[in-house]
């Protein structure tokens, strides 16, 4: 049964290691995957601990339904507190390590401590060993993996690693599996490197009994029936996520320039049709790879065509490395955005805070903040696509004064450089934004603005905002499971009813990453897709687990209010520009340069942006400040936390 | 006219969905150690294959089987394993040149593609068609389309070239 998988807490320095069943009453209250790692988190951190200090407690897991017959649960969730951001740290990525983790056992991981020496942690059928990692430290992402093989002498293996950036401290190193699953964002890389854990290796053939397997087997159909079907989900299976970046580009919501403008022109050699082109000519015809049980299958694979690491194999790139390496950057050259991927791939670095942060470096170099003295000697003007591929490698070895500074990612950075840097540095909470410009889409704005781990569009995002659907289709999404009577409006660039629509993304992204699914397979890019209600059905049939919509919209809604407690605990405070719900002075007082008729021009209008988080908090069950309130805490059942029962 | 599975790896994702939807129909099970179908994986190349029984007509593991456990199904097509008869000797697993033959260490079985009795799971999951049913008399007939396909594209490429000459 997957009720049945175990969570274990790993002590890497004193080598301790004991295991528990998960009872079944904290499965109804935050199911598993991430709502389940935040309680751990607030349960297992003190507060004010050092991110890079072993009290830092890292967690890792799958979801409910991981490996089950529901389709597309990939998702392996990391937790810990954030090197980046010093607030809530996150990262969820697809692949195949969490069913390999649940059929070796297991469902959660928390892991304390700091290892003597590089080690590595083998879960195995029931059992956990930790391991020599030495010589394996160094190797870049997919060299460990295969070197965890050679050691293990089985090829099945999966692993989750640190790159060379987690060892290195990046701030924003990534946690990754296969060649380019990323659990990207708040630098979890980096906080396995300080616990010189250089990877997580599982190996399962345990049955997981399926609760009603016909049942779950035909609904599994239905479900795959309805995802492929959607229009958004046959184009991201056909050329991947850059048509996204296309797409917005088009009609100017895409950042250029840091935040100079908000499009990039001359870009014809990394739209989408053009990578497709190249991934066709190196690939072949079937270039499309996916995660486990996926259908979707998102992911490209290519060579890179030329340049200094011409032939070189890699995945992707996602709609963010056309953004972090060829927008932001002012560089649409399809080499520079495919060397730039492949880079961080190899290093274990997030393609988004890295593209943002040498897009910052390039404005305050043309500023002359910055000069040739701290660059030593490099032409960091936007545009130059050797400094960009140059600036990769220097940030993640900490080469070079600005590799080292930048490393710290961008609050540090801005500390160090001094001046009026800061002001120039798109972040919420201590993250970068991603590649995105959200000045004429509120909604969007919203989301980055109070996203838990800081700006990101993965947490809360009503991508669907973009599409104008009519009233009667977004009032019958947004008011299920719960009603929902107040305005909405299909214009994306109004202010009116999108609090709502923000917070119930909010409530929809936490379910999905709890049970362990993509969220290419609920409304984040299509409005067609499964929710609330299939899941019900799907975690019944797989699991036995007897949970009603509204059950599921519940434990999301508690999950949240956990990370915002976590947050809160840590510093977050409304307006703070570092830790709180607010956006760089930028998006209220630079009007957007470029773009479509209705785009152009725009800013964000701070009272209704200020009316728009007041709604969004009281929704949530906040005070004016951001704090929850007393009956909010009760009746979401969580009054007493730190509970400890897990 | 019995059908057959007919995989062209090219097209397989490497998802394996194939191998869980496999479990879940024989045993209620989700557990790729109980798959009849496997795709083995080159992630470094992005290169899979899908691998499963090819049900032969003068099948290594029938031969070789002491007791006899192993017969044909001619109506099917497929290769069956007569468990009231095998002794679990796992003599067909170490003859079987595709590895299709697989063993349960959990109930101490062989196993092997049964095609879910005319209705292939792994067939009606695959949206890419990775993995295909097809008429037997027809098996032949797909590659060579695709083959005149490429030669056509070959041919119009060289005219193209040759008129820019």
């Amino acid at each position: 049964m997957a009720l049945k998988r175990r969570i274990a807490y790993i002590d890497l320095t004193t080598g301790d290691i004991k295991t528990k069943p998960i009872p079944i009453e904290i499965r109804k209250k935050f199911l598993g995957g991430r709502g389940l790692d935040a309680y751990l988190l607030y349960n297992h951190t003190e507060k004010g601990c050092d991110p890079v200090g072993p009290d830092n407690t890292l967690m890792v897991s799958g979801g409910t339904l991981t490996a089950t017959c529901a389709s597309a649960t990939a998702r392996t969730h990391v937790m810990a507190k954030s090197p980046l951001t010093g607030l809530l740290g996150s990262a969820n990525m697809g692949g195949f390590f969490a069913p390999e983790m649940a059929w070796a056992g297991f469902h959660h991981l928390v892991i304390k401590g700091k290892a003597q020496h590089p080690v590595y942690i083998y879960i195995h059928n029931g059992e956990i060993e930790i391991r020599d990692a030495r010589d394996i430290w160094g190797l870049t992402v997919p060299e460990a993996q295969w070197a965890i093989r050679k050691d293990l002498g089985d090829h099945e293996v999966k692993s989750m690693v640190c790159g060379p950036a987690g060892e290195n401290l990046v701030a924003f190193a990534n946690v990754m599996t296969g060649i380019k699953n990323s659990g990207g964002r708040t630098g979890m890389g980096c906080v396995m490197g300080s616990k010189n854990l250089k990877a997580i290796a599982a190996r399962g053939t345990m049955d997981i009994r399926i609760a009603h397997p016909v049942e779950a087997l035909e609904f599994n159909k239905r479900f795959i029936d309805q995802i492929t079907s959607a229009k958004v989900n046959q184009t991201q299976g056909k050329i991947g996520t850059p048509f996204i970046w296309g797409a917005t580009n088009s009609w100017g919501g895409i950042r250029c320039r840091n935040f100079q403008y908000n499009q990039c022109e001359y870009a014809d050699d990394i739209e989408p049709e053009r990578i497709d082109e190249i991934c066709e000519e190196t690939m072949g015809p079937y270039h499309m790879t996916g995660c486990f049980g996926c259908q979707v299958h998102c992911r490209a694979q290519y060579k890179i065509p030329d340049g200094p690491y011409a032939g070189k194999y890699d995945e992707g790139p996602e709609y963010t490395s056309q953004g972090a390496f060829g927008g932001e950057t002012d560089t649409p050259r399809a080499t520079t955005v495919l060397t730039g991927n492949h880079l961080v791939d190899q290093y274990g670095m997030d393609n988004l805070d890295t593209g943002s942060i040498i897009s910052w470096a390039m404005e305050l170099y043309e500023l002359g903040i910055i000069t040739d003295k701290e660059t030593d000697g490099l032409d960091l003007s936007f545009g130059n696509d050797e400094a960009v591929i140059e600036m990769i490698d220097r940030i993640c070895y900490r080469k070079g004064w600005l590799g080292d500074t930048l490393a710290n990612g961008g609050i540090k950075a801005s500390q160090i450089i001094g001046k009026n840097s800061f002001d120039y540095l798109i972040q919420v909470k201590g993250m970068s934004n991603l590649h995105s410009d959200e000045r004429a889409t509120p909604a969007l704005a919203l989301n980055v603005a109070t996203a838990s781990r800081g700006s990101d569009h993965l947490r809360s995002r009503p991508a669907i905002d973009l599409y104008h659907l009519p009233e009667e289709v977004l009032r019958k999404i947004y008011s299920s499971p719960v009603p929902y009577d107040g305005p909405l409006s299909s214009e994306h660039t109004e202010y009116i009813g999108k609090p709502w629509q923000v917070y119930w993304q909010e409530n929809c992204y936490m379910a999905v990453d709890c049970i362990g699914i993509c969220k290419y397979h609920t409304t984040f890019l299509g409005a067609t897709l499964p929710n609330f209600e299939d899941w019900s059905k799907v975690l019944y049939y797989n699991t036995g687990l007897e949970m009603s919509p509204e059950d599921i919209w519940q434990v999301a809604r508690r999950c949240n209010m956990i990370e915002r407690l976590f947050n809160i605990r840590e510093g977050l405070t409304r307006n703070d520009l570092v830790k709180g719900d607010m956006l760089n002075h930028r998006y209220f007082d630079e009007p957007t340069r470029r773009g479509a008729p209705d785009v152009v021009g725009k800013v964000i209008e701070k009272d209704k942006f200020i009316k728009m988080i007041d709604e969004f908090y009281e929704h949530k069950g906040l005070d004016k400040e951001g704090q929850p309130k007393a009956e909010t805490l009760k009746e979401l059942g969580i009054e007493n936390e730190p509970s400890h029962l897990l | 006219m019995a059908k057959a599975l007919y995989i062209d790896y090219q097209k397989c994702t490497g998802c394996r969905l194939c191998e869980l939807v496999c479990a879940v129909m024989h045993d209620g099970i989700s557990n790729p150690a109980r798959s009849r179908i496997k795709v083995m994986k080159w992630e470094a190349e992005g290169l899979y294959v899908p691998m499963s029984c090819q049900q032969c007509e003068d099948a290594p593991c029938m031969n070789v089987c002491p007791v006899k456990a192993i017969s044909r199904d001619e109506e099917l097509g497929t290769v069956v394993v007569d468990y009231d008869v095998c002794i679990g000797c796992r003599a067909c697993v170490a003859v079987c040149p595709f590895g299709a033959m697989n063993y349960n260490p959990i109930d101490k079985k062989v196993f092997k593609c049964d095609l879910c009795d005319g209705d292939p799971q792994c067939v009606r999951f695959c949206e890419e068609k990775a993995v295909d049913f097809v008429e037997l008399e027809d098996i032949s007939n797909i590659k060579k389309r695709e083959a005149a396909e490429r030669l056509s594209n070959a041919g119009k490429d060289a005219a193209a070239l040759m008129a820019q000459m």
